[in-house]
């Protein structure tokens, strides 16, 4: 297996990003896994990468990292490109990776994949998987022997345990020019939402434009409480301003693959199936017996989302009691 | 100040499921209704904003793709941009994200923009690559996910989205910027801008006019290579059911069957 895949793994409050960790076990799959961890945190980390699949890993803990957005790993990871000849950078799509991944494969005239699904690198050479649309899946692969990069949709892979492995460390000797210290940080503001976290939540209750007016939130906030969840929106009661950005779901939103996925007055467009169509179960409430959703739905239910809502929420308290 | 906003002409995504033709492996145009990216919309009410805040500046929207994408170039016209450049030339169809962004990039170099908007991903393509790309080519910064721009005299200062909240970032200019789709009001066109924009400039370039080859671009200088296309598995149909006053006990059967209570 000559096949070296890297992971530009992504730190987040001095720990690994979970994305970042679900890549490394996907690349650990594929052949030999070399991570690359960038920032004041970087020292850390690394030893602990193994574990995940990691056989060797570069480290340069230098705090511009963390400071200057997207240039400085770039640069850095331009500069192992030179030196070294992996089969593939294999990044989770979020918004630095995909910030420097269009960099990097311009300045290294590598070519690129993004959203894809799965992978596979054979005999015959690589193979992604790129669903298109919602109807068709495409198989592409890139056309040069040179290391390429695949941007893999968020959730794609679960993260691996590797018990045991131990990497080996290559420490970065190279100042980052001043060139790449020009995208600057002024401040990180955390805009706190209640409840588990969206992405890593294990049942999602989300709402749409067929709540009717911002009032009704409520009900998808109150059964998302008594089922252990979080509450999610569709762009559209996101743009009216009925909740902030952050409970967004979908194509410019947040990806999530929970057991349960409950969707109320959504019609299911595209762009937000392409967030949430990976969860397990999912249940759809809707008036419209057309609504697209329910082509998406194990459970669809022909009905007024307003009073179902509160409804369910007493009949599931009633049952857990 | 010279500003540019990236735009594209999409298959409508409110009335077209998009198609990939399986001979050509491209996007299916034929029969489709063709509109300006919703995204861009959004991205060129934020470039609106910006120029008529700064004052004394120009916008100006420039796309690559085929001639019909004049339509779309009228629309952001109409909205509010002062003058329009098409880059259109036949050995440019099936381009790949990275040469959008070389001949995107070639242009705006050649006009010397100061600020480049674009969206933060396509609606048909929706690599969300060009940005960045354009911005690599050109050697300047790019910041992205804006969801408010401020202009500081020659410096560019933007809260960018993050999954946690957000970031105020700063760069010098000229940077490419990318938008947040729906984190800025869409301006829409008044009668007087529709009947406006057609006197406005407009003007289409080709590959030659850029310096560029066409052994570059299109199908021969796409890294990326399409070697099948499948049907997405479908999930299996599930039970549909109507509320008669029931569905409240109904659902909560469903969770309690597979284990979800
Ligand atoms: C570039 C781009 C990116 C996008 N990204 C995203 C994204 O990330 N996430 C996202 O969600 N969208 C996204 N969209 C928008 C998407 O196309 C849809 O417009 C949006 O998802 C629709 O939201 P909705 O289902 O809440 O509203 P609508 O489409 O208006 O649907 C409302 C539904 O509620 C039903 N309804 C009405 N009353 C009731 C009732 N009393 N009870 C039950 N049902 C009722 C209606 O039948 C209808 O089906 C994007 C669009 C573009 C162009
Ligand atoms: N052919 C094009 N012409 C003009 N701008 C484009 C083109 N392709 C992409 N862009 C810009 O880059 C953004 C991201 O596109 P994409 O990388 O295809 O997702 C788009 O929303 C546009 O702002």
């Amino acid at each position: 297996m000559a096949n070296t895949i890297w992971v530009l793994v992504e730190l987040e409050g001095g720990a690994p990003v979970r994305s970042s960790l679900e890549v490394l076990g996907k690349a650990a799959r594929l052949g030999r896994a070399e991570a690359i961890v960038l920032g004041s945190g970087a020292a850390e980390v690394a030893p602990t990468l193994g574990e995940y699949g990691a056989e060797k890993v570069y480290v340069h803990a230098d705090a511009a990292y963390d400071q200057y957005l997207t240039l400085p790993a770039v640069e850095t990871v331009s500069k192992l490109f030179a030196e070294h000849q992996p089969t593939l950078l294999l990044l989770p799509t979020t918004y630095d990776l995909r910030d420097i991944a269009a960099r990097l494969s311009m300045r290294n005239g590598m070519g690129l994949i993004t959203d894809a699904t799965d992978l596979t690198i054979g005999d015959d050479g690589l193979k992604v998987t790129v669903p298109w649309g919602g109807e068709t899946v495409v198989t592409a692969t890139l056309t040069q022997q040179r290391p390429g990069i695949v941007l893999t949709r968020p959730k794609a892979f679960s993260v691996e345990q590797y018990a045991g492995r131990t990497a080996e460390i290559e420490n970065i000797n190279t100042t980052i020019s001043a060139e790449s210290q020009t995208i600057r940080v002024i401040e990180t503001v955390e805009v706190k939402s209640e409840g588990p976290a969206l992405e890593d939540a294990a049942v999602v209750v989300s709402g749409g434009r067929g709540l009717g007016k911002a009032e009704n939130f409520h009900y998808v906030e109150e059964l998302a409480e008594i089922l252990g969840g979080a509450p999610g929106a569709t762009r559209a009661i996101v743009d009216a301003g009925w909740l902030p950005y952050s409970y967004q779901i979908g194509q410019t939103g947040k990806t999530v693959k929970p057991t349960l996925y409950i969707a109320a007055g959504i019609s299911g467009a595209i762009q937000h199936l392409a967030g949430m169509k990976g969860s397990k179960y999912i249940i759809a409430i809707n008036k419209d017996e057309h609504a697209p959703i329910f082509a998406n739905a194990d459970l669809g239910v022909i009905g007024d989302a307003v009073s179902i809502l509160p409804q369910l929420s007493t009949e599931i308290k009633r049952r857990k009691a | 100040m010279k500003m540019f906003v990236c735009i594209k002409q999409v298959p409508d995504p409110n009335t077209t499921v998009s198609k990939l033709d399986p001979n050509t492996k491209r996007l299916v145009r034929n029969g489709v209704s063709l509109v300006l990216d919703p995204g861009d919309e959004s991205t060129i009410s934020a470039a609106i904003k910006l120029r008529d805040k700064v004052g004394n500046s120009e916008l100006v929207a420039v796309s690559m793709g085929p001639a019909s994408a004049q339509e779309a170039m009228r629309r952001a016209l109409a909205m509010g941009a002062d003058r329009a450049i098409l880059i259109s030339d036949p050995a440019l169809a099936g381009s790949d994200a990275g040469t959008t962004a070389r001949v995107l990039a070639a242009l705006l170099k050649k006009e010397g923009a100061d600020v480049i908007f674009c969206s933060t991903e396509s609606t048909d393509g929706y690599t969300g690559m060009v940005p960045g790309g354009i911005a690599e080519v050109m050697g300047i910064p790019q910041l992205t996910f804006a969801r408010e721009i401020n202009i500081e005299g020659q410096k560019a200062v933007i809260k960018r989205v993050i999954p946690k909240g957000y970031q105020t970032i700063e760069s010098s200019l000229p940077a490419v910027i990318t938008i947040a789709s729906g984190s800025f009001e869409a301006i829409y066109p008044t009668m007087k801008g529709i009947m406006g924009a057609k006197r406005k400039p407009y003007s289409q370039v080709s590959l030659a006019d850029l310096g560029l080859e066409a052994s570059q671009v299109g199908e021969a200088g796409a890294r990326e290579q399409v070697l099948s296309i499948g049907t997405a598995e479908a999930r299996a149909a599930g039970q549909i059911i109507k509320d008669d006053g029931n569905a409240a006990q109904q659902i909560a059967e469903f969770l309690q069957r597979y284990q979800l209570l």
